[in-house]
Parts: structure tokens; C-alpha cells; sequence
């Protein structure tokens, strides 16, 4: 029993320790594939590892950036960032939020709607999200609130910036406005899209929409370490932003608040323009509305008025606004029939009051009509008859290439104004292609009054004034400041250089045909838009004489003082066909229903002895230019004039001063 | 029977003291500290509720041991097939009665403690089978009654476990037990043809498996399949260690764990912790520490006169070297996820209870080395 005992427990024993060293075996390799999986995990992919874990902690929380700033001629911000004071809590760190909601609601004063609104958007966060209670404190509630601050733990005041928009209504609509980011600003700014954070105001119309991937700055950037469920651990890094480009605009405070004096209470639109460097220096449309109410959301009531307000203060009538320009085209329509050589000056008209053509009659404004008028005083006094006449010689065609040239119908500005309006100045082609009928004789006529199908906007007035202006050459509009834009003596220069070369060479004529069409401003800047100055010089002694001497159209708007002398047209556009009871009524305009009223234009340049700067006056119903209009011009050239030495002074200064 | 006693009283306790395995002890203790140390790191560098009760579990677990250490393996004999009853009656009664925590019953409510009866089963396993083979012959190993009564003793306590449901620990003991067999001479033609059944009917078995059992199976083959729900512990487990490189972030800035990215970082993926925190070094390290634990349990087993005592020394130390194995290649992702602890690193009491146990054991087959049990 022993002796077999001990034999089984030999052989037990023998076999267990083979199998132990069998299995020992296995362990070491087992073991080994362990330690080379340690090995591949740990070095040989520890870069992959490492950057995905460091994936999971580190989160980025872009800050918005710092939006950059319009500035005037003069350096004035004329939008600008505002510090602000802000309400923010983060209700994770608070320890009852909701007594601490209505402490800080009994401080601040809000009333129910504002309080259950940022209930609202408390429950629709995540606790450790900061929530703002207010965007823009009160000076004073800002002090009544650091008073209370110790018994209000987790409120954070806390110093934040806005737009502002110093000058409130006077420039709302050259610049815009900013507000909120949309989904449609997303998709279709990828700029804004990389930038966005929630609460960013980007620009909704306006330079501050067109311009807004120069202005929108770069986010500065937070690195946070957060853990699995999002929430904030610690700060790790901190990228400052970059403020957006400053913009400095041609655009004279003074000026452009003096168009919004100018044009209180009514609607319309003024523009200001240097008639060589085609800088803007003013350009406002009225009704106006501050756009410091759409910053923190826009409130009800405000945007209601604002829709609701028959003038219409939203659209800017000065690129968007189309109308009949009347009167002011005939500086362009007696242009076009001297370049044509359709008519001399001295070609006279016997005026009675109306004319009739075509089987139909055609009315002169002045009922009792002028006698017998050459083009210098048809110009003077505005005659229609002569203007009748003149056009059927001339036919639309010949006035559309002209006035094309000049600036009307088509857009002012290439690219800034995404809204802006082309206008239409007709020919019979336009009409076969866009109405399918033929051009009627009779149209003609009443285009060459500047009525009928011919649109245009207030500011291509402007350009059409300023390019007669300056002797007939063609400048480019802007409102922008840059460093390489060409001093008024260096076009000066280019455009006599420019005039030499027409008069030297044949082939200058038929190089000009198609300059009107031409959708490259470049090619021809600054080159001579006329075949004969001679007959640029006419036409604007004629706009001379239509102010400053007796039977003028608007003599009664002249300024004596050769400093501020200028010369102008009126324009009264009809906005209704008037039938013959109605003319022979000759209601007084207080008579006529608002919307029937004629508008008022006036179109001038100035000082007279040597131009320097074009403007245009439009009031929408606002009557005769000559009574309406031309009184503002006198106004506002007495300060483009003083404003002129101001910005001399300034140049003088700040020779490379941009922004 | 007269010289054995003989042989026993002559032991008095001063050699009984100097008879023990101070390295197996010392490693022991190194392992302590270092599981009491990555608790602490669990807890984000602080001494919470973990850290406490895991520190105050191995010094008493460990005192435990280091008195059990005194019996004499005669008496661990004779209660081997008592050991395996209770046991199994508590596994019974657990799934009877036991407590329920997150989806599965394996707890029993024992006032003092809750007790996992699973845990003690990978111990109770040995136990059972050192003992049955010590009494059955050689030559008789590979009858069909000496197959049959363990695979029923193997699989019932299995079933049970299953049942629970914990396919983790079940694994482990059926590892376990296969492991003691092996070593007692079952022919090796049963395992290869049982590994053949086994892998035929997978697909069947797979089948039984509850859908979580499943989606981690297929988890394990491809993480990528779904990163936030049933992949996310892999993955993140992965990034870790991964992320560790080769001296680890440092002990309290392993930024996975202490961000909360890392799930169970207690229990099952406290080695994940470990790695990232010290790295490819202190995971060879870590991983060397267990392989002298093993080595030295073995070398008692080799030293055992008692085929009981050399059998559970060996089939205990192939145990650990099994644990290790699982929950490290699962954490690593060489293995799917299932519940497996890490020796004495993972939190949870009655792994460390049935683990110093085991080593109670070893350590009276130290002490009573030349002893032969009849």
C-alpha cells in the first residue's frame, strides 16, 4: 500500500511537474505578447494615442472677434466698438439659482417678459454655460449691481464690446448694420461661418455687409481641458484675437449730418461728390432710424414703427431708390444733340406752352410757354417745348449712348452695394427686347424731359453732374480710402494728358464708342467722355446761367459769393400722368394727395470758376426742384465749400494717413 | 501516519516564522501599496471612500492571510470538498436571494459584508479538484467516472455564474478548474477534442448569449463599430495606455482617468490608470511583479511534498497568471471585454478575500512543506 503509494505519487508527481513546466512555458510567452502589445500601444503608436487623447480633454472656445472700425475722411469713428457692460451667471456656480434670479431681478428692475425670457434660456443651456442675463447694462445698473455684489455670488459683471454707431441715423444708410448671425449669413459667408461663435453680429446691408471680410477680425481662442461630460476643468491657453481692418471712408461728417439736417422729416436723398477723385463725401437717404436698435435684437415696437412708417425708412434711396430724373437730364440730352451735331446753339424754338406731335400734345411746364428760346436759355428756364423738339431730332438712341456714358443706367459702384440698383435709360432696342413693342416717336419726347421709362437713382446724378463737371472725364465713384488712390493734381494731370492724346489721335473717336457699355471701369478712367469739349463747356455755362441769372430756374437759390458760386438744375419729376383738368386746376401742392406729388430734384457743382465738387438733391413728392431742392443746395454748398479747406488741412497733415 | 506527526510536532512556531516566503510576502506587499496608490489616483489625488476601504481590505485581508498561513495544510485538505459546498451553496442562495447591482445578481448580503461567491469559487475550484486528485491514482485519472464527476463539479458552479449573469468570472473559473486538470494528467486528447467542440458549437453558444454579451464580442473585433456606446470602454482604454508612452503622464496626471474618459477605473480597468500614469516602464514592471508572485507560488508547489499542496500551488499560481492575463489583454484590446479583476490591484472585496486565500494556502504548503498528506 506504502510501496504503491509512493509509486503512484512519483508517477502524480512526475507528470504534474511536466505539465507545470509545459504551461511555465506558455506563461512566458503569453506574458511576452503582453508586453509587445505594451510596446506597440505605448511607443511605437504613442504619438496616435496621445494626440487622440489629448482630442478628448482639450476643447477650443473661440471668443468673437473684435469687429474693426469705419472711420470718416477725418479719422472720426463713425462706427466704432463701445464698451459694455454685462450680466453674465453661470448657474452651475450658483447655489440656489432661482433666489438669486429674482434678487438680481429686483435690481435690476427687468420686467416679466425680459425675466421669463432668460428662464427660458437658462433651461435651454447647459448648467456650466454662461448665460447672460444682460447684454447692456445701464451705467447705473452696473453700479447697483457691484454695490449688491457680495450678497450675489456667481453674478458676474463683466466688461464686453458692442457696435456703436456714434452718429446714430446719419449714416445708417451708407454703412448698415450688424446684427445677430443667421443661418443664411452662415451659408453663404464662409467667413463668417469659420469665425462664428453664438451671439456674433455680422453686417446685414450696407458696407458692414459687404465689407464684413475685412471687418470681422479673428477670434481670439480659449483652450480649455474639459472632461468626459464637456464640463470645463481648467484653462490651458489663451490666443488673443485680431481686430478687423479699420475702413476709412471718403464721407464728411459734417456734410453727411448737414444732408440729414437738410432732409428732415422728409423722404428723399442727398449725395456729395468730388467730381475728380470720385470720392463720396456724403451720402444720405431719409427717413433714416439709428441703427444702435437692431444690436441687441431690435424691440417690437421700434421695428414696427420703423416698417410701418410710409416713408419707408429702410430703403436707401440714394443707390436702391429709381425715379424719373424729369429736368435733370437735359444738361445730358442738350450734350448729346451738340456731340451729334444734331442741333448748333443757337438753333431756336418758339415755345406757346405745348406742342403738338403726333397727334398728341405735349405740355411745357410753363402753361403760358417761353417765346422764342435758344438751347442756352432752354437750359436756363427749363423749356420743355425745346427739349420736345430737340429729342425727336436727336431720337432715344443717340441719348442713350450718351447718357450711358455719363453714368446713367448702370451701377455707380461696381461691387459694394450688392443692392444697389442699375437703372434704365431706354433705347428701342430695350423695348423690343424687354416690353416686345416697337419704340413709339412719341416716347421720345417725354424721355427727352427725363420721364417716361428712364429710371435712375440719386447718386448717378450725382456721377452724371460730377463728370460734366470736371470737363467730361470719367472718374471712379468711391467711398473707400486707400493708400494708392490718385491725388486730385495727379488726375488733374491725367486727364489733360488724357485730353492731349484725343486731340493728337484720329482713332481717339471710335475708341469711345463703346465706352458706355464697357464694364471695366479702369480701361477708361479719367479719360474724356465727349468728342467735343466745347460743347461740355456750353452745356454747364447753361447750367450757370439756369442759377445765377435772371429767369433762371433757380436763381432764387444762387449764392452771389464766387467762393461758394454754383451752378445747378432743377428737376421736378412727375410721379402721375396729369390729365388736362387737373393742369388746368393748377392745384397748389399742399392741394395734392402726398403720393401724387411730383419730385423735387436738383443737380449742381461747385464753386463755378473751378469745380471741385457735384451734388444731387432728391425729395421724394417733394414738389418743384426750384422751390424744394435747390434752396438745400444753397445750404449744403456753403459747408462742402468750408468743409473743403478743412479736409485740405487735413491731407496736408496726413499724407499717408489711410486708417 | 506515526512519522508525520512526529514531523509536525517537531515544527515549532519560530521555524514556522522563518520557514515563510518573505519574497512572496514582500511582493505582496509592494502590490498592496502600489493598488492603494492607483485608488488614490482613481479618487483624483484624494483619500475617498475607495481608497480607504481598499486599504483597509488588504491589511486586514493580508493579516488574514499571514494567520491562515499557521494552519497546517492538513486542515486545508480536509476541508477542500467543505470549502467547494458552501461555496456553491452561497452561489445558490446569491442567485436566490442575492443582491442586485447594475443588471446582474452575484452579491450575498452577509451584514458585515456583501459577499461575491463567484470570486471565492475560482479559489474553492482549486481547492475541490487539488483535493479529489490527490486522492485518485494516477492510472485512474482518466477513467470515465474520474472525467465526468469534475467537468459536473467544474460546470455547476459555472452555470450558476452565467446565470448571474457574469461571463467574466465564470470564464475564470472554468480557466481556472481546466487549468488544475490539465496539470493532474487529464489526457491532453480531451482538451484538444473539447477545444474542438467547443470551437463548433461557438456560434450555437454565441446564440444563448445575452444581446450586451454579444455587442461586446462583436465590440472586440472592430471598436470603431460604435465609439460612444460598446467600443467607448475599449477605445478610451486604448487611448490611455496608449497615451502613456514610455515613462507614463505621471502618478495623478493621467489625464484619461481623472477627466473621467476611462470607465470602471476601480476594478476592471485599473492597469489602464497604472499604464498611463507610469507608463511602458511601470507596466513591465507591474507585469514583472506578478510574473515573481507567480514564479515563487510555483516554486512552493514544486518544493510541496503533498501532491494537494504541490497541485494547489501550482493550479493557484497558473490562476493568477490567468487573471492577469485576461484583464490585461482585455484592457489592452487582445481580448473582448469581460468582468475580470486584477489580482489585488482592482477594487472589490472578495477578490482580495478569495486571493489572500489562495495565498493562506501557499504559504501553509511553505510551512508544511515536507509534510505528506495521507
Amino acid at each position: 500500500m506504502i510501496s504503491g503509494g509512493s509509486d503512484t505519487s512519483y508517477r502524480k508527481q512526475s507528470v504534474v511537474g511536466r505539465r507545470m513546466f509545459i504551461l511555465s512555458a506558455a506563461k512566458l510567452v503569453v506574458f511576452g505578447g503582453i508586453i509587445a502589445q505594451l510596446f506597440s500601444l505605448q511607443i511605437n503608436q504613442n504619438k496616435k494615442y496621445l494626440t487622440l487623447s489629448d482630442k478628448n480633454r482639450l476643447r477650443e472656445w473661440k471668443l468673437p472677434p473684435i469687429r474693426g472700425d469705419f472711420q470718416d475722411f477725418f479719422g472720426n469713428t463713425i462706427a466704432g466698438n463701445l464698451k459694455v457692460y454685462q450680466l453674465h451667471i453661470i448657474p452651475e456656480q450658483v447655489e440656489n439659482f432661482n433666489n438669486l434670479i429674482i434678487r438680481v431681478k429686483d435690481i435690476l428692475e427687468l420686467d416679466q417678459n425680459t425675466f421669463s425670457k432668460i428662464i427660458k434660456k437658462k433651461n435651454s443651456q447647459k448648467p456650466w454655460e454662461t448665460l447672460i442675463i444682460s447684454e447692456n447694462l445701464s451705467w447705473d445698473q452696473f453700479v447697483k449691481i457691484n454695490f449688491y455684489l457680495h450678497e450675489l455670488s456667481g453674478v458676474k459683471p463683466v466688461l464686453s464690446v458692442a457696435r456703436s454707431y456714434p452718429y446714430n441715423e446719419n449714416y445708417t444708410h451708407l454703412l448698415g448694420y450688424v446684427a445677430q448671425a443667421s443661418q443664411k449669413d452662415l451659408t453663404n459667408n464662409d467667413e463668417i461661418k469659420k469665425k462664428h461663435v453664438p451671439g456674433l453680429r455680422v453686417g446685414k446691408i450696407g458696407l458692414e455687409r459687404s465689407l464684413e471680410n475685412d471687418l470681422i477680425g479673428m477670434n481670439g481662442v480659449q483652450r480649455y481641458e474639459v472632461n468626459a461630460y464637456g464640463k470645463r476643468i481648467n484653462q490651458i491657453d489663451h490666443i488673443e484675437g485680431q481686430k478687423g481692418k479699420s475702413i476709412r471712408l471718403t464721407v464728411d461728417t459734417k456734410i453727411q449730418q448737414k444732408c440729414n439736417e437738410l432732409l428732415k422729416d422728409r423722404a428723399g436723398s442727398i449725395s456729395v461728390m468730388d467730381i475728380y477723385t470720385g470720392d463720396i463725401l456724403a451720402m444720405h437717404s431719409s427717413p433714416s432710424f439709428d441703427p444702435n436698435l437692431f444690436l441687441y435684437g431690435i424691440s417690437y415696437e421700434n421695428w414696427e414703427a420703423i416698417r410701418n412708417n410710409p416713408k419707408k425708412p429702410l430703403i436707401n434711396r440714394s443707390i436702391t431708390g429709381l425715379y424719373p430724373p424729369g429736368s435733370t437730364i437735359k444738361p445730358i440730352v442738350a450734350l448729346s444733340a451738340l456731340e451729334n451735331n444734331i442741333i448748333s446753339p443757337n438753333f431756336k424754338v418758339n415755345c406757346s406752352g405745348k406742342i403738338e406731335m403726333y397727334g398728341q400734345t405735349y405740355n411745357c411746364w410753363k402753361k403760358e410757354g417761353h417765346g422764342v428760346v435758344n438751347l442756352r436759355d432752354a437750359l436756363k428756364v427749363s423749356c420743355d417745348t425745346y427739349f420736345y423738339e430737340m429729342s425727336r431730332r436727336l431720337g432715344v438712341d443717340r441719348l442713350n449712348e450718351t447718357a450711358k456714358k455719363f453714368g446713367l443706367g448702370n451701377k455707380v459702384f461696381n461691387d459694394i452695394f450688392n443692392e444697389e440698383k442699375v437703372g434704365l435709360v431706354p433705347s428701342t432696342e430695350w423695348k423690343k427686347n424687354a416690353l416686345g413693342r416697337g419704340w413709339v416717336l412719341g416716347e421720345t419726347l417725354i424721355t427727352g424731359i427725363g420721364q417716361g421709362y428712364i429710371q435712375t437713382t440719386p447718386l448717378q446724378l450725382c456721377l452724371m453732374t460730377a463728370q460734366l463737371a470736371n470737363g467730361g472725364f470719367k472718374i471712379n465713384p468711391k467711398v473707400i480710402v486707400n493708400k494708392d488712390d490718385l491725388t486730385f493734381e495727379e488726375i488733374k494731370f491725367k486727364m489733360s494728358e488724357n485730353l492731349e492724346k484725343k486731340i493728337q489721335g484720329p482713332d481717339f473717336d471710335n475708341a469711345l464708342v463703346d465706352l458706355g457699355t464697357s464694364s471695366s471701369k479702369e480701361d477708361n478712367l479719367f479719360n474724356p467722355l465727349f468728342r467735343n469739349q466745347e460743347n461740355v463747356k456750353f452745356v454747364l455755362e447753361a447750367m450757370f446761367a439756369s442759377t445765377n441769372e435772371v429767369r433762371g430756374t433757380s436763381y432764387s437759390s444762387r449764392i452771389e459769393d464766387k467762393k461758394y458760386q454754383f451752378a445747378g438744375k432743377t428737376g421736378t419729376s412727375q410721379v402721375k400722368r396729369i390729365t388736362e383738368a387737373q393742369r388746368e386746376l393748377d392745384l397748389d401742392i399742399s392741394q395734392i394727395p402726398y403720393e401724387d406729388r411730383d419730385h423735387a430734384l436738383y443737380i449742381a457743382f461747385g464753386p463755378y470758376k473751378n469745380p471741385r465738387y457735384a451734388m444731387s438733391i432728391f425729395i421724394e413728392h417733394g414738389g418743384s426742384g426750384g422751390s424744394t431742392a435747390a434752396p438745400m443746395a444753397k445750404k449744403l454748398f456753403k459747408v462742402v465749400i468750408d468743409q473743403h479747406e478743412e479736409r485740405e488741412k487735413f491731407k496736408q497733415k496726413n499724407i499717408n494717413f489711410v486708417a | 501516519m506515526f512519522q508525520e506527526t512526529a514531523l509536525s510536532g517537531q515544527i515549532t512556531f519560530f521555524q514556522k516564522l522563518r520557514s515563510l516566503d518573505y519574497i512572496l510576502l514582500f511582493c505582496l506587499l509592494i502590490l498592496g501599496l502600489i493598488s492603494s496608490l492607483s485608488m488614490y489616483s482613481t479618487e483624483g489625488g484624494e483619500v475617498l471612500y475607495h481608497t480607504k476601504s481598499h486599504v483597509i481590505r488588504f491589511i486586514v485581508f493580508f493579516s488574514m492571510m499571514l494567520i491562515f498561513s499557521f494552519v497546517n495544510l492538513k486542515l486545508w485538505h480536509s476541508i477542500g470538498y467543505i470549502f467547494y459546498f458552501v461555496v456553491l451553496c452561497l452561489l445558490i442562495w446569491a442567485s436566490l436571494y442575492g443582491v442586485k447591482a447594475s443588471g446582474s445578481q452575484r452579491w450575498v448580503d452577509l451584514y458585515f459584508i456583501n459577499l461575491q461567491p463567484s470570486e471565492l469559487m475560482k479559489v474553492a475550484i482549486i481547492m475541490c479538484f487539488a483535493k479529489f486528485y490527490h486522492r485518485t491514482q494516477i492510472h485512474l485519472v482518466n477513467s470515465f467516472k474520474n472525467i465526468i464527476v469534475p467537468m459536473v463539479v467544474l460546470i455547476v458552479p459555472i452555470l450558476l455564474v452565467v446565470s448571474q449573469p457574469d461571463l467574466g468570472t465564470s470564464i475564470l473559473i472554468g480557466l481556472s478548474g481546466l487549468v488544475v486538470l490539465w496539470l493532474s494528467g487529464v489526457n491532453a486528447k480531451y482538451f484538444i477534442y473539447s477545444s474542438l467542440i467547443l470551437l463548433i458549437s461557438l456560434p450555437f453558444v454565441i446564440s444563448f448569449l445575452k444581446p450586451y454579451q454579444k455587442l461586446r464580442i462583436l465590440t472586440f473585433f472592430n471598436p470603431d463599430r460604435d465609439p460612444l456606446g460598446a467600443g467607448y470602454q475599449i477605445i478610451q482604454s486604448k487611448i490611455a495606455v496608449g497615451s502613456g508612452g514610455l515613462s507614463g503622464k505621471g502618478f495623478l496626471k493621467g489625464t484619461q482617468s481623472y477627466l473621467d474618459f476611462l470607465p470602471e477605473k476601480h476594478t476592471d480597468f485599473i492597469f489602464t490608470l497604472f499604464s498611463e500614469e507610469h507608463g511602458f516602464i511601470g507596466s513591465v514592471l507591474l507585469l514583472f511583479l506578478y510574473a515573481i508572485i507567480i514564479y515563487r507560488t510555483a516554486k512552493i508547489g514544486a518544493s510541496a511534498r503533498s501532491f494537494f499542496g504541490k497541485l494547489f500551488c501550482y493550479g493557484f499560481a497558473s490562476s493568477i497568471f490567468i487573471y492577469v492575463t485576461v484583464n490585461m489583454s482585455m484592457v489592452l484590446g487582445l481580448l473582448p471585454i469581460v468582468g475580470s479583476p486584477l489580482p489585488i490591484m482592482s477594487y472589490g472585496g472578495s477578490s482580495m478575500l478569495a486571493t489572500m486565500i489562495g495565498f493562506s494556502v501557499v504559504m501553509s504548503t511553505k510551512i508544511y512543506q515536507k509534510q505528506i498528506i495521507a
